[in-house]
């Protein structure tokens, strides 16, 4: 990894009595996506707010290119650029936004008026650059708002849930120009958000923020198959979750007794650990009792379905195997394989599948 | 009825005839009411930034007191500020009572809390996200204000509407601390009192509706700057 654009050290912001984030250690680095994801009141703002200097810690350093900020942060501030899950436009015309942060930091008339042309065009705005901000539809106006950051050509770019006030199609769109932009111009960013599926998108790393604390930080495949503890996994898309204990091991293959069942598992921890069983829905695969299994999956449990939800464009599946197995499957295979609650299916899954946690049983 | 007609056909006498009386004590009116209000905006304005955007501790406390002081009786300011300003008093080395600077800083305390309130509560009103939208697109905090002053400017612009209003209307405490002298400090509300006092009721009505033709040219140019279209 190459050097830090940016490195918090020992980072604390309290509020009053309550802490709100404790990082002792984060970088940025160039060319990256770094996702941060985490539930609502996770933090995930106030890091952004430290990073961007719009807020000081309690306690810590923000370093910038190795050297640490202090005193007077607009220098800082004006090599980085902003943007709130609103658009927060100023009350002119689409152009007069996007140039706004340039005039600011005086930028000459003459590569204003450049940027903007090219920046406006970039985010699909380029017609719409007279039109009062006021009169903009939601889309639009979070189009403007991201022009006017990238406009800036900020060393970092920082993105506060900047989908996450937009309808589907509109989010989808946008989501794709975003990706193209960062895809050229490689420009750090940090991107805040509560959706698994955005911060897979767009994100290099990823960073699970909870309770003020980065739980687990790693690739995207790291994090979403890996997830450090429980609630990581629960917040990652990992819905079956179940305490057990390896009985046997061999060669990184291990025999976990979770109730009355057994479940085969791949590991590096030892025989004998107590453990959380971890297993996304969509690695279940669901068949008829009279179907030939998966031959690639090596386990296959008798269950009862329980519960039939539609889940976007999938279906979920409450299976009781002894315990609560979630399985997601196409609304095609629903049909095809007749389920409904009270009806008997096989829950297969491949062993490499299974993510085994340590934990210590309550 | 024939009063008022009386009234309005000696007003507009007044006016075209170049009575130098007349125009003498409505120069005083503007001068000393546009001081006051230019004063009060700088306070105001100063008073609200901070309130509303640094969020001190106590800030309700001192909105109550703000808001109090919209309702400040005149008298009493006068009577204050005459006070401080008496030879025997703290200002009064500074030999100002009885003089126009008294009327500005009269009228300046009168109307710098309805400012203060009321631009508190415009800027209040704005998203508290866009005064750390305009710091991060790398405003200095001087700029960060006047662009945000600038996108709460219709309430903005009232209140300096209503500091000006409740300057340029107010008697009690100009009278007080002016001491009403010809070709000094006698304002135009001043002046409607005296002629009252000396049952000129004509020349009073005439003045009055001078002092509200004055009110009504100043309030409509506000008017037209509140609610011009903001530059692209």
């Amino acid at each position: 990894m190459s050097d830090p654009l940016l490195r918090l050290e020992d980072i604390v912001v309290e509020r009053g009595r309550h802490r709100i984030l404790e990082v002792p250690s984060l970088d940025i680095v160039p060319n990256e996506v770094l996702a941060v994801v985490g539930p609502n009141g996770a933090g995930k703002s106030t890091l952004l707010r430290v990073i961007g200097q719009l807020e000081r810690p309690s306690r810590g350093k923000v370093l910038f290119g190795g050297l640490p900020i202090s005193g007077n942060p607009l220098p800082f501030r004006r090599r980085m650029a902003l943007v709130f899950q609103e658009p927060l436009l100023l009350d002119t015309s689409v152009e007069g936004n996007v140039r706004s942060g340039l005039s600011l930091r005086g930028v000459p008339a003459n590569e204003r008026q450049r940027r903007v042309e090219e920046w406006t065009a970039r985010f699909g705005i380029g017609g719409l650059r007279r039109r009062s901000a006021r009169t903009l539809s939601g889309g639009e106006a979070q189009r403007t708002s991201l022009a006017r950051a990238m406009v800036l050509e900020p060393e970092i770019l920082l993105l506060d849930e900047p989908f996450s006030s937009l309808d589907a199609p509109t989010r989808e769109s946008l989501i794709d120009d975003l990706d193209a932009v960062l895809t050229t111009k490689r420009v750090a960013t940090v991107f805040v958000t509560h959706d698994r599926t955005e911060a897979l998108r767009l994100g290099d790393r990823i960073a699970v923020l909870m309770g003020g604390n980065v739980r687990q930080l790693g690739t995207a495949a790291e994090v979403f198959s890996s997830p450090v503890d429980s609630e990581v996994a629960s917040f990652v898309g990992v819905e079956t979750i179940l305490p057990g204990r390896i009985r046997q091991l061999s060669a990184g293959l291990a025999s976990v007794a979770v109730g009355d069942n057994t479940i085969e598992a791949t590991t590096e921890l030892q025989s004998g650990a107590d453990v959380l069983v971890c297993l996304r829905p969509e690695d279940v695969i669901v068949s008829a009792l009279a179907d030939a299994l998966p031959m690639s999956a090596r386990n296959h449990l008798r269950t009862t379905v329980t519960r039939v939800r539609p889940a976007g464009p999938y279906v979920r599946l409450e299976l009781d195997a002894g315990f609560t197995l979630v399985a997601h499957i196409t609304k095609q295979s629903l049909e095809e394989l007749a389920l409904s609650p009270g009806s008997n299916a096989v829950a297969s899954f491949k062993a490499t599948a299974v993510h085994l946690i340590p934990h210590r049983p309550a | 009825m024939d009063l008022i007609w009386d009234g309005v056909t000696e007003a507009l006498r007044l006016i075209f005839s170049g009575d130098s009386y007349v125009y003498e004590v409505t120069f005083t009116s503007l001068l000393v009411s546009g001081s006051a209000t230019l004063i009060a905006l700088v306070l105001g304005l100063s008073i609200a930034s901070f309130l509303a955007f640094r969020a001190p501790p106590g800030r309700t406390l001192a909105l109550s007191a703000f808001n109090a002081g919209m309702a400040l009786p005149p008298v009493a300011v006068g009577l204050l500020v005459s006070i401080m300003l008496w030879r025997t008093g703290p200002l009064g080395q500074l030999h100002l009572l009885y003089s126009r600077t008294a009327i500005v800083i009269a009228q300046a305390v009168i109307a710098t809390p309805v400012v203060a309130a009321l631009s508190t509560a415009a800027l209040q009103g704005l998203n508290p996200n866009l005064r750390l939208q305009v710091l991060a697109l790398g405003a200095s905090r001087w700029q960060a204000a006047l662009l945000l002053f600038r996108e709460a400017r219709i309430s903005l612009l009232a209140a300096a509407m209503a500091g000006f209003g409740a300057a340029i209307s107010e008697v009690g405490a100009t009278i007080m601390v002016g001491g009403n002298i010809k070709g000094s400090t006698r304002t135009l509300t001043s002046a409607i009192v005296l002629e009252v006092g000396q049952g000129d009721f004509e020349t009073a009505i005439a003045l009055s509706f001078i002092l509200l033709g004055v009110i009504l040219v100043l309030v409509t140019l506000f008017t037209v700057l509140q609610q011009r279209r903001p530059p692209a």
